[in-house]
């Protein structure tokens, strides 16, 4: 376990959100809603989900209630934190046409304050620095993404109750944060063990009347992360998919998936690490001035690979093969990794229940019984 | 920092009608600053934009060393090239690039040149040409080659006259079916082939037009002995924002806007056969 570990009880946890508050961060975190557990703005730790449970499967998500005091006894929810650096929906520029003709740009990139994100997942950091590799580390830069991520505080929080459809230990992105997070917290039966990543978090903990944790505390800890990696039974197939998803693009059971898969791109939607997007239009009714927007888009739409009266990828076959290629396989030539965290979304969110795991295992299959 | 998703403003110093629904527009940014600072290579392409409206990717055709203008032929094909197509001289556009690798006209130094366009895909290659006739002494034969459907559907025909007198030029036509004056062949482009003079060690092949006419192509190129590296494709995928970030055209883990458009067949050649990508 690590050093420097100290301890919080769940009656004085409100004592860090009011810290972080009063340094200054707009704080966010999850809270109930609409039968999910989603994040947004947070200004008390009443709206945490305590007591909260999931019971997740494929195409299946369900909360219970239980009498626990734990506030961060569940699995991800459908929302990522994706959507408050990469939005669904922003407004890049704005053109202006003068009575004579000229038109002149603004620039729509926003205004950020310093925002703190309480009840990260690992899986979530890890899609966190994959957006940045795609977004920031690049030789265009995207000014909108960047200005968001330069305001970021994450507090992390390590899991201990793992879905049925999570295989972060498979993807090595959980269920403990390592890396990408300013504090982390796990989750006892009577508080928290805290621990800070950097100065920045370091100082903010100082703040706090926080007990040096016991040996007993980290031991718990320690357990509760093992059982939840060992609680996961899905995993994506060990070899190298780059290359065996592109040998096997004939495989028959893409078209067995295009017979139960809806086309609706619920997966993307939910994934923390799809980045598409479409740009369009608004022009106001006067014509003088129109605003330039970008939205989230879906390799599962037609118009996703349009091009001068021709659509490439035209049936869902193609489709759901341009999603599981990129996201498991060219990921790793383009980002040096899978484009997957192992965080299940897309495997509770889709409403036929289509498994990635078991449909990747299956077309590597050939690939599997050679090793 | 600069924001490379805004774009600048230009204005049309010219319109050419080349035939119905093609245009070309000969563009100057109107900041003299950003004008003078506006590079570009043959190959590379630009963002324009019409006011409210939308932006679309459109390959530069002028020459780098025309500093002080920015061609681009444009077919009408789409809600944006079909407003696009309204302009008039005088008239303001949004423009943002340039993007792309652009044609690696260095490594064809010394070297043989074969340039073959199907279809209507000639404006990318335009640049080729008019690269090689301007620097002729640094290239070997040149060879231009176009397919049409139809012969109605040629273009630049008195460009074609003017490139056919360059020194150690050959210039050969093809249309599927032409009218009775349609002076040059009436069938395959492909039938072409055999006429085609390089040396296949020494050359560089470029194509851009249909995947279909590409292959073929492709195909005889590998079959006369031409290096899978000799072969350049320009490749056309659906952009929105020219600069690898909107994940459109993605053609299996390259981007086709940032890594390309111009690849050689080695480095697509585990795709370029397969449907859906």
């Amino acid at each position: 376990m690590r050093e420097n570990l100290s301890f919080l009880a769940h009656d004085d946890f409100p004592s860090l959100l009011a810290t972080v508050q009063a340094a200054g961060y707009h704080t966010i975190g999850p809270q109930l809603r609409d039968g999910t557990i989603i994040f947004d703005t947070l200004n008390s730790v009443d709206q945490l989900p305590k007591g909260i449970h999931d019971q997740q499967a494929p195409g299946s998500y369900r909360l219970e209630k239980s009498d626990s005091p734990r506030l961060f006894a569940w699995a991800n929810g459908p929302q990522a934190i994706k959507p408050f650096l990469f939005t669904p929906r922003e407004v890049l520029w704005r053109s202006q046409r003068s009575e004579t003709g000229e038109l002149s740009f603004s620039t729509g990139e926003p205004e950020v304050k310093p925002t703190a994100i309480i009840g990260v997942r690992p899986c979530d950091i890890a899609a966190l620095y994959l957006q940045d590799k795609h977004f920031l580390q690049q030789e265009k830069v995207d000014p909108y993404y960047k200005k968001r991520r330069e305001q970021l505080l994450l507090i992390a929080v390590n899991c201990t109750h793992p879905a049925k459809t999570c295989f972060c230990a498979s993807s090595g992105d959980g269920p403990q944060a390592h890396y990408g997070f300013d504090i982390a917290l796990t989750e006892l039966d009577d508080g928290f063990l805290l621990e800070a990543h950097n100065q920045r978090g370091g100082e903010l903990l100082e703040k706090l009347a926080a007990q040096p944790a016991t040996e007993a505390q980290q031991q718990h800890a320690e357990q509760a992360l093992t059982h939840a990696a060992e609680q996961q039974t899905r995993q994506l197939p060990g070899q190298n998919l780059n290359e065996a998803l592109f040998k096997n693009l004939q495989h028959p059971q893409w078209q067995k998936i295009a017979d139960r898969c809806l086309g609706c791109g619920n997966c993307t939607a939910v994934c923390p690490t799809c980045f598409c997007h479409s740009e369009g239009e608004l022009a106001a009714l006067d014509g003088q001035s129109s605003e330039h927007y970008r939205e989230w888009d879906s390799c599962f739409s037609p118009g996703h690979s349009y091009i001068h009266g021709i659509t490439i990828r035209p049936d869902t076959r193609t489709q759901y093969r341009q999603w599981m290629t990129h996201k498991l396989g060219s990921w790793h030539a383009q980002y040096g990794r899978s484009g997957c965290v192992g965080c299940g979304r897309c495997i509770s969110w889709c409403p036929v229940g289509i498994d990635l795991t078991a449909e990747a295992a299956i077309i590597c299959g050939e690939d599997n019984k050679n090793e | 920092m600069s924001n490379p998703y805004l774009p600048l403003e230009a204005e049309i110093i010219e319109r050419i009608q080349e035939s119905p629904g093609l245009f070309t527009l000969r563009l100057r940014l109107t900041d003299p600053t950003q004008q003078a600072a506006y590079t570009f290579k043959p190959g590379q392409f630009n963002m324009l934009y019409l006011h409210g409206v939308g932006e679309v990717a459109i390959s530069i055709v002028s020459d780098p060393q025309d500093e002080q203008i920015i061609d681009h032929t444009i077919r009408a094909v789409g809600r944006v090239t079909h407003g696009i197509e309204q302009l008039k001289r005088g008239d303001r556009i949004g423009l943002r690039g340039p993007y792309g690798n652009g044609w690696p006209m260095a490594r064809a130094e010394q070297k043989d040149v074969v340039v073959i366009t199907g279809g209507l895909g000639c404006a990318p290659v335009v640049s080729v040409i008019e690269y090689v006739a301007r620097r002729r002494e640094r290239f070997g034969h040149l060879n231009i080659v176009q397919g049409v459907k139809h012969s109605s559907d040629f273009i630049w025909r008195e460009r074609y006259d003017n490139w056919r007198q360059l020194a150690d030029t050959q210039v050969l036509l093809a249309a599927d079916a032409g009218e009775p004056i349609w002076p040059w062949h009436i069938g395959r482009v492909t039938d072409l082939f055999e006429q085609l003079r390089f040396n296949p060690t020494q050359v560089m092949v470029v194509m851009c037009g249909p995947e279909g006419m590409m292959k073929v192509v492709v195909k005889n190129m590998l079959e006369r002995g031409v290096s899978e590296d000799d072969l350049y494709l320009s490749m056309e995928r659906n952009m929105h924002c020219g600069i690898g970030h909107c994940g459109h055209c993605q053609y299996g883990d390259k981007f086709i806007c940032r890594d390309g458009p111009i690849f050689t067949y080695a480095e697509i050649k585990s795709l370029f056969k397969v449907k859906g990508f």
